[in-house]
């Protein structure tokens, strides 16, 4: 183990090139392209190949063609350019190709996009938000090992904090135990041999080895996800004890969270965290048993309210679910403003569970 | 590695060699079929039957993706270059190659195919063009030409309310990463075997690392044309062939 202090952009592909990425395509957007930056310089050096694509939709294809041979590939963006690769997000989804997407936010506005997906059809990415850089690479690196182990894309949601600040972090390669062969992968030998592959979102299968066509391939992907949501989530909570109350957020902003609820139990307010790692699966069970018997439930996301949908659907109506973040961001719209303070965030929930006794 | 000798044999006498199926849902005298027989003869010919990636795109043709004994990709319609770009870089040394209609390659997917022979991409782009959406039924593609009807342009494209058709294959002629580009045709026997030396001369560029090939077949779609179907081959030599003029259009 042996640690360097690195920007997230340069740690986060380190993470994916030691968990065996060879291919990566993108477009440049800030707070992204330092991704696609440390994409194109280190990936040659171990024989990769990184394309500075002329498009998002062309990014996401080119990682798609190099899904299909087997190879561990990746693309990524800010929301505002994943917005633009959501068809064949759907599509990527139903053709089973474990495709590594990362999303440098631009704030949290994306929960949505990320969980629910701006695309068509029936279809859910592993969604993995890491609160600070040495859980980047630690999320990065699962994220090639559950898209391979599902056959499922996964999306690593970041965000300019991220890119952007640097940690001291350890990126040597992590072991997460064995993957399914990828016998499904195209090599072009099976020409000609009355067994060659195709590899379709619409189960058509070859006439020799039929798939199980339209319908069938979306209830096989259904299904799947129905198992994914079953096994996935992953949660991290603190302070819960003894909480009357119990704060939720995600990603860079749960970890000032964090400590604005130390603060506050210093000050003797009975406060605790939980904060859902996967976004989706949504870790249900463990904000349910959070909530249970607190007097309020206190949402904090950087936008106008979405993970605060999946928490009142976990808490069921047990608790008093309220919303104490909201819209912040600078004047170039990158995500980071005022809010993003642990004063300013320790303010807000003192408010809200003063409001709450009140009520 | 099976290799096929070049056979001079009339059209439907045998099953090309790489097909597992000769079913097919496509109308009485369409003319995809046929460039696909060219397609599969000139692999099997080049001795590429177990070296090959295809990726295919969304129309008609896309129904041969369940009998072509090929390794494919399905790709999302307009973007199967791309998705021959990631193919083609994590396996450089396969013959790897598109089959894309006019509506996939020329509206949706311009882009697309523009970037990929602007950056010398070392594939094959096969474009099966019959200046129609056939598959939606008879609609106006980017390739329709002027004067054609189609149930988006009724009275016949006019270039003041649709505007002009895209000539292809001399648009990608221009780009310096395009090494082979050709227009041939499946109108008549001709016309067949000259694409066939085309396509054979867009991989054999291919796979001696020539950068970006492109071979454009003009097919019959006489469903979409709202013509009869013996017409279709005339039809298509006096309407598309005047506009999309059949000969090779870039060698390098």
């Amino acid at each position: 183990m042996s640690k360097r202090l690195m920007e997230g952009s340069e740690a986060m592909v380190e993470a994916a090139i030691t968990s065996g990425c060879r291919f990566f395509a993108g477009y440049p957007m800030t707070p992204f392209t330092e991704v696609l930056e440390n994409f194109a310089k280190k990936l040659p050096e171990v024989g990769g190949v990184c394309v500075n694509a002329e498009s998002e939709l062309e990014a996401v294809g080119m990682a798609w063609g190099a899904l299909a041979t087997g190879a561990r590939a990746a693309t990524g963006s800010t929301g505002q350019g994943l917005s633009l690769m959501q068809e064949s997000f759907s599509e990527i989804t139903l053709a089973e190709l474990p495709l590594v997407a990362f999303n440098m936010a631009r704030g949290q506005g994306d929960y949505f996009q990320s969980t629910r997906g701006g695309g068509h059809g029936d279809y859910r990415h592993i969604v993995l938000a890491p609160m600070d850089i040495a859980e980047a690479v630690e999320l990065t690196q699962l994220a090639f090992h559950l898209a391979d182990t599902w056959r499922n894309p996964v999306l690593v949601q970041g965000d300019y904090l991220l890119a952007h600040t640097a940690e001291s972090v350890d990126v040597s390669p992590a072991d997460f135990g064995p993957v399914p062969d990828k016998d499904w992968a195209v090599d072009g030998s099976g020409g000609g041999s009355g067994a060659s592959k195709v590899i379709s979102p619409l189960g058509i299968g070859k006439t020799n080895t039929p798939g199980p066509g339209i319908e069938g391939q979306m209830q096989a992907v259904a299904d799947k996800l129905t198992r994914i949501a079953a096994a996935e989530p992953r949660a991290e909570s603190g302070f819960l004890d003894d909480a009357e109350h119990v704060v939720v957020a995600f990603g860079t902003p749960a970890k000032f969270v964090r400590y604005a609820v130390r603060r506050l139990r210093d000050k003797g307010l009975r406060v605790g965290y939980v904060r859902p790692i996967t976004l989706w699966p949504f870790p249900a069970d463990a904000v349910a048993a959070a909530a249970a018997g607190k007097q309020s439930v206190l949402v904090f996301e950087l936008n106008a309210g979405q993970m605060i949908d999946d928490v009142r659907l976990a808490v069921l109506g047990s608790a008093p679910v309220r919303f104490i973040g909201g819209i912040s961001t600078d004047h170039s719209g990158f995500g980071v403003g005022a809010l993003l303070d642990v004063e300013v965030i320790a303010g807000r929930i003192e408010e809200a569970v003063q409001a709450g006794v009140a009520a | 590695m099976t290799t096929d000798e070049p056979v001079l044999h009339p059209v439907g006498e045998k099953l090309p060699s790489l097909l597992q199926s000769g079913e097919h849902d496509l109308c009485p005298g369409c003319g995809e079929p046929v460039a696909i027989r060219i397609l599969l003869e000139t692999l099997a010919e080049l001795g590429l039957s177990t070296s090959t990636i295809g990726v295919v795109g969304i129309g008609c043709y896309t129904a041969f993706a369940r009998t072509l004994d090929v390794d494919l990709v399905q790709a999302l319609h307009g973007r199967a270059p791309s998705v021959a770009t990631g193919v083609k870089r994590m396996q450089p040394d396969k013959a790897v190659f598109t089959l894309q209609g006019d509506g996939d390659m020329v509206n949706e997917g311009l882009q697309e195919v523009l970037h990929t022979a602007a950056r010398g991409e070392n594939v094959t782009c096969v474009l099966l063009n019959n200046g129609v959406f056939g598959e939606t039924g008879g609609h106006m593609t980017a390739t329709s030409v002027l004067g054609q009807r189609t149930k988006t342009s009724l009275t016949g494209r006019d270039a003041e309310y649709h505007g002009y058709p895209i000539v292809i294959g001399d648009l990608l002629a221009q780009l310096e990463g395009a090494a082979y580009i050709a227009r041939g045709s499946v109108q008549n026997a001709g016309a067949v075997a000259h694409t066939k030396r085309m396509m054979r001369k867009a991989f054999e560029s291919q796979m001696a690392g020539g950068g970006f090939s492109m071979v454009e077949v003009l097919t019959m779609c006489p469903t979409g044309w709202f013509v009869p179907t013996a017409e279709g081959p005339g039809y298509m030599g006096d309407t598309l062939g005047q506009v999309h003029v059949m000969g090779e259009l870039k060698t390098r």
